[in-house]
């Protein structure tokens, strides 16, 4: 039968890193809109200017469609670990269960409860009341990503566990070192910024590109400003925080830095930082390698002659694939300081007065729009390909977890899901860029199934005083 | 002792959350199913608009369902997902044809005919795969070794394509009671016709569902029909009969709310009658609750999240659906 000779293992590893891919970009789109969303309401709150209003309202659209995506998205992940990776369910469930149960508890719940309102609800309820559902809805989104990198954490790093007669991971004593387990607040914090940097530069690229149409847009004036304060600020700290997360993942995970290095062989002079180059696991060397002498010890021991192990000093069966490891983390490292150079960019616009003129920001910043997406699902691939050959660490080996299927079930869901993904998802992210190349009005309106009423969000007033005259001064 | 409570507690509540998915999702999904028969424009706009702001929300109670299999029994979370593969991926493809079109009809008026489409086709699939789930389960699937230990296609069978369709005309019923309350002109009315022959056909599905499940097995017969037994279950058809009288009753008087409220009823009666046939199991016949529990510790960790956050979740959905209450209008929620 077709799809028989292909291994039913590889087909559920290529199906749970397809949809999880896909979903992760909605979350973290909407992680970073929420808290946005959230600002822009309270400035308006607190100023009265209408330019916060419309923006709310003009992004607020955009959440919808993102947040839908997210959720149908998200269900398929909910039952995922059972259809296709029952085994890891049942030995795992006792521990990452509860977590996960809590993540439904405290935050799907949360956001699904209060999304009603603050999509349809801006004429039903008042406006403090309707802050108030923005802000549950901003925060649901901060629990959800709390527990899941907590599940997430203990799979990279096992901690408060004890092994029951029926080969269960259960809880040992207290829950605590289970959920603040050895990775779980470095990966929590880089990924949060991520997300965050993430929606900064989706927000810049669309304020640039409507400032390249017109340099009077209070809106794109706005948001434009906004996400580059984000960039500028929030950028160094990702590096310090990727920084942190590495050398943690150096103490845990050992094996996965020296993949991420490239560091087949070991250094007792201290590792270069090898830059690029092709790694070839069947002679563990790096092919055409172009690399900085010692700078590796540095980064990771702070010592330039501290001593690194390498992937030959551990069995090969415990390696993860090195190349995709090595190529995924390049990608994210790099975006990391593009972000950085754009950042520092604006800063330099900002002092010389141009950052409402400068069209070469503005292209590279549209340019990066979409880098955000690229870094996250590289730095996913990074930590998530780095993890194997087990889910969970150097514990349960990813062969052993997976469903009793027969390829040809999972080749052809596998089809489906990539069918599906590309015409709903696709469609989706066409409707996004559809909205986004839509300048911010004055007149901002909300979703357009509810129709508008003068009593709403937007008092006529402040709106009138946005004129292009005055945002050019 | 306390394990073993806590153990048919957390049945308890993961029934709860089924319960609460069928009844909320299943007016939803029900709108979907009804679609192709509302006209085009604004019937069609007044029931989308009308569970708009809610149907996330009822989506997360299969998330809660689903996630709280894994939390309290992962062994029947995985036996039952990987026996039921492909009908598990059919319904979360279809929920996402219908949870995106939600979004995508208003955004592209060209293209709203096919978004339409893909939502009342997803709603349908959706439903059909939960009702076979229902039966394959039901029935049985074979389990070897604390594993499933079937083919991926064991689950068809005319019992399980049985309750597929009976899911389908009840979650349809759900939705044309909930259209009567939260609509008015022709789309109420349309409604109130629909309501009525989607009424017959419920409780000729449910009667048909009923008297073949006893005959399943030995067990499901006795637990039905032996002394002492049979004087508690007997209430059971006898409420669906009350049940179906005021349904048809309050259809006639034109009330708006109380066809919605009884064809509730109905569910929870037939959900009722589910749990007398399966517990103490959790895959029939294979595993019980106990055996597929998690251990105490993880069971009590998870007490405050079902004795102090379910209220608060009841409380804060109620909420939003007071903020939506009344007729959606012919305008949207304004």
């Amino acid at each position: 039968m077709l799809f028989d000779q292909f291994d039913p293992v590889i087909l559920a590893r290529a199906q749970f890193a397809f949809t999880v891919s896909f979903h992760f970009i909605f979350p973290a789109f909407s992680i970073g809109l929420a808290s946005f969303l959230m600002m822009l309401e309270a400035l308006w709150l607190k100023t009265g200017q209408g330019v916060y209003a419309n923006l709310y309202r003009y992004w607020l659209k955009i959440f919808a469609v993102v947040f839908g995506m997210g959720v149908v998205s998200g269900v398929v992940m909910s039952y995922q670990f059972g259809t296709n990776w029952s085994v890891f369910s049942h030995k795992a469930g006792p521990i990452i269960g509860p977590l996960m149960a809590y993540e439904v508890l405290t935050a799907f719940f949360l956001e699904a409860g209060f999304l009603g309102v603050m999509l349809f609800g801006m004429n039903k309820v008042g406006k403090r009341l309707h802050f108030f559902a923005t802000c549950m809805v901003a925060l649901g989104t901060l629990i959800s990503a709390t527990w899941i990198i907590s599940v997430n954490s203990w799979m990279q790093t096992p901690a408060g566990f004890a092994i029951n007669e029926k080969g269960q991971f259960v809880p040992a004593g207290s829950w605590l070192p289970i959920i603040f387990n050895p990775s779980f607040p470095y990966r929590l914090v880089h990924t949060v910024i991520a997300a965050f940097l993430t929606t900064a530069f989706a927000v810049g690229a669309v304020g640039a590109w409507h400032l390249l149409k017109d340099r009077g847009n209070l809106g794109a004036r706005k948001m434009f400003s906004m996400a580059m304060w984000m960039a500028a600020l929030v950028s160094p700290i990702q590096i310090f925080a990727g920084d942190a997360h590495g050398l943690n993942t150096l103490e845990h995970q050992p094996i996965k830095v020296l993949a991420m290095e490239g560091d087949y062989q070991p250094s007792p002079a201290g590792a270069p930082l090898i830059l690029f180059g092709l790694p070839n696991s069947a002679e563990a060397r790096v092919d055409y390698e172009v690399a900085i002498p010692h700078l590796g010890s540095l980064i990771l021991k702070h010592d330039p002659y501290a001593p690194l192990p390498g992937l030959t000093d551990y069995p090969r069966d415990q390696w993860p694939p090195v190349p995709i490891v090595f190529w995924s983390f390049r990608i994210m490292v790099g975006i990391g300081f593009a972000m950085l150079g754009i950042g520092l960019w604006s800063l330099l616009a900002r002092y010389r007065r141009k950052l409402y003129d400068w069209s070469w920001l503005h292209r590279a910043a549209i340019l990066m729009g979409p880098s955000g997406f690229v870094a996250v699902i590289a730095g996913w691939v990074t930590t998530e390909v780095g993890r194997q050959p087990y889910t969970v660490y150097g514990l349960l080996r990813t062969v052993d977890s997976v469903s009793p299927l027969a390829a040809p079930a999972v080749a052809a869901s596998l089809l489906a899901f990539v069918v599906v993904y590309f015409v709903a998802f696709g469609a989706g992210i066409y409707y996004l860029l559809h909205l986004m190349a839509k300048p911010p009005g004055a007149g901002e309106t909300a979703p357009p199934n509810v129709p508008q009423r003068a009593a709403g969000i937007t008092p006529a007033s402040s709106v009138a005083v946005e004129t292009p005259a005055r945002a050019r001064g | 002792m306390a394990s073993i409570d806590l153990t048919i507690f957390w049945a308890a509540i993961i029934g709860f959350a089924v319960m609460a998915y069928v009844v909320m999702d299943g007016f939803d999904l029900g709108i979907g199913i009804l679609f192709p028969t509302l006209k085009v424009g604004d019937e069609r706009d007044q029931a989308m608009n009308s569970i708009a702001p809610v149907w996330d929300g009822n989506e997360t109670w299969l998330v809660m369902g689903g996630g709280g299999l894994l939390a309290a029994f992962p062994l029947a979370y995985g036996i039952l997902l990987t026996a039921t593969y492909p009908l598990i991926i059919a319904m979360l493809l279809g929920l996402i044809f219908r949870g995106v079109a939600f979004e995508f009809r208003w955004r592209d008026p060209r293209h709203r005919p096919f978004w339409d489409v893909a939502f009342s086709l997803g709603s349908f699939v959706a439903a059909l795969a939960q009702g076979i789930t229902l039966g394959a389960i039901l029935q049985g699937v074979r389990v070897e070794n604390d594993a499933y230990a079937g083919g991926w296609l064991d689950w068809l069978s005319p019992f399980s394509l049985l309750t597929g369709v009976a899911v389908v005309i009840g979650y349809a019923l759900l939705g044309a009671t909930w259209l009567i309350w939260k609509t008015e002109g022709t789309s109420h009315e349309h409604a109130r016709r629909a309501g009525f022959w989607l009424g017959i056909a419920t409780l000729l599905s449910l009667a048909a569902v009923s008297a073949a499940t006893p005959f399943l097995s030995y067990d499901y017969w006795r637990r039905w029909f032996a002394l002492p037994g049979v004087l508690l279950t007997a209430q059971v058809p006898l409420l669906v009969v009350i049940s179906a009288a005021t349904f048809f009753w309050s259809l006639k008087r034109g009330s708006h709310r109380l066809p919605f409220a009884m064809a509730l009823a109905l569910f929870l009666l037939g959900f009722v009658g589910l749990g007398v046939s399966i517990y103490p199991y959790v895959v029939p016949r294979a595993v019980t609750i106990w055996d597929a529990a998690v251990p105490y510790s993880s069971q009590v960790f998870m007490l405050p999240g079902a004795l102090v956050i379910i209220p608060l979740i009841l409380a804060y959905t109620g909420w939003a659906y007071w903020v939506f209450r009344g007729k959606v209008g012919t305008h949207g929620y304004h």
